[in-house]
């Protein structure tokens, strides 16, 4: 009998003092600088999102002061044209957007997860309908058909989130069906089913943990396209309507006002930060759980 | 002992461009339990078919008949949930590779209660605790440890061994190893004949090896089925076939092994390739490879019957039988 020993624990980190180790636990892509920068600053905007009114030197909606002034030390930000503090409209708006952004992410994530993991899983006509109507959906640019949707649904923040919704789903059905599709005639799969799992089974315990990952990168990544989809359709109007603090409004209002740049500029900034912060989690992601990618992104 | 598997009939016959053609065809074979049966051919020869197809998990298109009772159970009339409740319960299958065949990203432990769970209907804990029994069946270290690791971490020696824990889980009555040690190099393939070997005479498994090697036949077998074509060829007693085969397609296969006693001999080929599944040759399959082929051979089709001369059942589809003056 040939028995081959378990492998031993790693000597290298065993050998390393305490301090070190700890150091050495944080995955190698979420110690790059990009990582940090964007954890801090969206660490820093769910703080604000969740303390707005707290931090916020006024009501974001009251009507107090002269109009369109420019930034002081009474007003950081300057104040708009009702008269209302730029700083403490752009703190709330985070209030807004951020949960916004996430929720609709992981509804799109959950609708597109069914649909794709249907389609891969069937194959057949089930697949054939499922990934027709997904095409469907990308013969569209994005922002098109989702002021198309935002239209034809009343101009409302919560038909806002409908639309981005409803063009965010097919990226995730067409990524889980490429997964389910591969997964599906794994050998290990085949032998599952050899033991006796069903169909659901499979699916579920077999080849949701394949499908998890890069379907949580997707969504990380997408999550600035989300923010970026939601304030511009709220810039279009379509979105959130006056007087709600929300940041592709603030904009818009801005547009309106041109020669008075602080109206504009400041929301216009916050949602700058919040798209690069979520993009370089999203590549973070990607990298750690991906060593393949990132290996390749480094050797190119 | 009472035969546990009988297999009758048995027809495969796949889609092909060409219309259906039988994979299988007209296969008997008889397992008792805790018996130990080979089926041996080359590569095409049926055997991969011949099991799947108790599986129900024939690729699609596949038409089958005959039948293939387990304790009375025919296995290819089942569907859907009773067919699921067979599967790994009754009968469970270690595949070729071991790499492939446990789930990269889960854990040993998860891999090995999950089917368990679902067929014994035990607690996790009972059946966390079951696992390790298993692993130290299989002669892991550290059952405990292994557990919670996942099979990157483990040879592919030690791997073959936890897909047999894996496919002994739910305590199958019947397991069926698709060339167990192909993948293995040849010091780990003698540990995990052995491992089959033991646990078929410790937990009265019955276990059917499908290999084309018959030096892991000879380990193992007590009886032997050899296929070609998807033919019964010639199927006895493991010893009367590797000493005196009666198939002139058994002694090729023989011929075609390495063998210690003679020492320096070379070893001879079986001429031709095995045929293609739209072009089996009519008569005898094997005929146009035939040393010994007369006439008749490709004529008619000869049907696998008692070999005269020999005491126990020993069944031979070979009707000018040349190799029996030899013998």
């Amino acid at each position: 009998m040939t028995e081959s020993p378990l492998p031993p624990p790693v000597p290298a980190l065993a050998a390393e003092p305490l301090r070190r180790r700890r150091w050495l636990r944080v995955p190698a892509p979420w110690r790059r600088p990009l990582a940090a920068v964007g954890v801090t600053v969206v660490a820093a905007w769910v703080v604000i999102a969740v303390f707005a009114p707290l931090i916020g030197p006024d009501n974001p909606l009251a009507q107090n002061y002269a109009i369109l002034a420019a930034p002081s030390s009474a007003h950081w930000f300057g104040t708009d044209e009702l008269g209302r503090d730029v700083l403490s409209r752009v703190l709330s708006g985070a209030r807004v957007t951020l949960p916004l952004s996430v929720l609709l992410v992981i509804l799109a994530m959950i609708i597109g997860a069914v649909i794709g993991a249907a389609a891969g899983f069937f194959g057949g006509w089930v697949d054939n309908v499922l990934m027709r109507v997904a095409d469907l959906f990308f013969a569209f640019p994005g922002i098109i058909l989702a002021m198309a949707v935002a239209a034809a649904l009343g101009p409302q923040l919560r038909n806002a989130v409908i639309a981005v919704v409803v063009v965010s789903w097919p990226s995730y059905a067409r990524l889980v069906r490429s997964l389910v599709l591969s997964a599906r005639s794994a050998p290990y799969v085949i032998a599952s089913r050899m033991l006796g799992a069903s169909g659901w089974r499979v699916l579920l315990t077999d080849i949701r943990p394949n499908a998890s990952g890069p379907v949580l990168v997707l969504a990380a990544l997408d999550l600035g396209n989300a923010v970026l989809l939601l304030s511009g359709l709220s810039f279009l109007g379509l979105g959130a309507q006056p007087p709600t603090a929300e940041w592709g409004a603030m904009v818009a209002e801005g547009a309106q006002n041109f020669n008075d740049w602080w109206v504009g500029l400041f929301p216009g900034l916050a949602i700058l930060t919040v798209v690069l912060a979520f993009n370089f989690i999203g590549d973070t992601l990607r990298d750690a759980l991906d060593p393949r990618t990132a290996r390749a992104v480094r050797l190119s | 002992m009472t035969a546990l598997l009988e297999v009758e009939n048995l027809t495969v016959a796949l889609p092909t461009r060409a219309g259906y053609r039988n994979a299988v065809d007209d296969l008997s074979l008889t397992v008792h339990s805790g018996e130990v049966v080979g089926i041996a051919g080359e590569s095409g020869s049926g055997k991969t078919m011949t099991a799947l197809s108790l599986f129900g998990l024939l690729p699609h298109g596949a038409k089958v008949t005959g039948s293939a009772r387990l304790d009375g159970t025919d296995l290819l009339a089942l569907r859907g949930r009773p067919l699921r409740d067979v599967r790994g319960r009754q009968v469970a299958m270690v595949s070729q590779d071991p790499t492939a065949a446990l789930h990269p990203i889960l854990t040993i432990g998860t891999q090995l209660t999950e089917h368990m769970r679902h067929h014994l209907g035990v607690s996790k804990s009972e059946a966390l605790g079951r696992a390790a029994e298993l692993l130290d069946t299989v002669r892991i270290p550290d059952p405990e440890r292994a557990l919670r690791s996942y099979p990157g971490q483990f040879s592919g020696g030690m791997r073959q061994r936890i897909a047999i824990a894996v496919a002994l889980a739910a305590e199958p009555r019947l397991l069926v190893a698709d060339e167990p040690t192909t993948a293995l190099d040849v010091t780990v393939q003698a540990g995990i004949l052995q491992l089959l070997d033991r646990l078929c005479r410790e937990r009265d498994t019955a276990v059917i090896v499908i290999t084309h090697d018959l030096g892991v036949m000879s380990a193992l077998a007590r009886r032997v089925y050899v296929m070609y074509a998807g033919r019964l060829a010639e199927a006895g007693p493991t010893s009367r076939l590797l000493t005196r085969p009666r198939h002139p397609y058994t002694r090729g296969l023989l011929d075609a092994l390495p063998h210690p006693e003679a020492d320096g001999a070379p070893l001879v080929p079986i001429g031709g390739t095995p045929p293609s599944l739209g072009a089996v040759p009519g008569g005898c399959p094997f005929h146009p490879r035939c040393a010994h082929a007369v006439a008749s051979c490709a004529a008619q089709r000869p049907e696998a019957v008692q070999a005269s001369g020999e005491e126990g059942p020993h069944l031979l589809a070979c009707p000018p039988d040349p190799l029996r003056v030899l013998a």
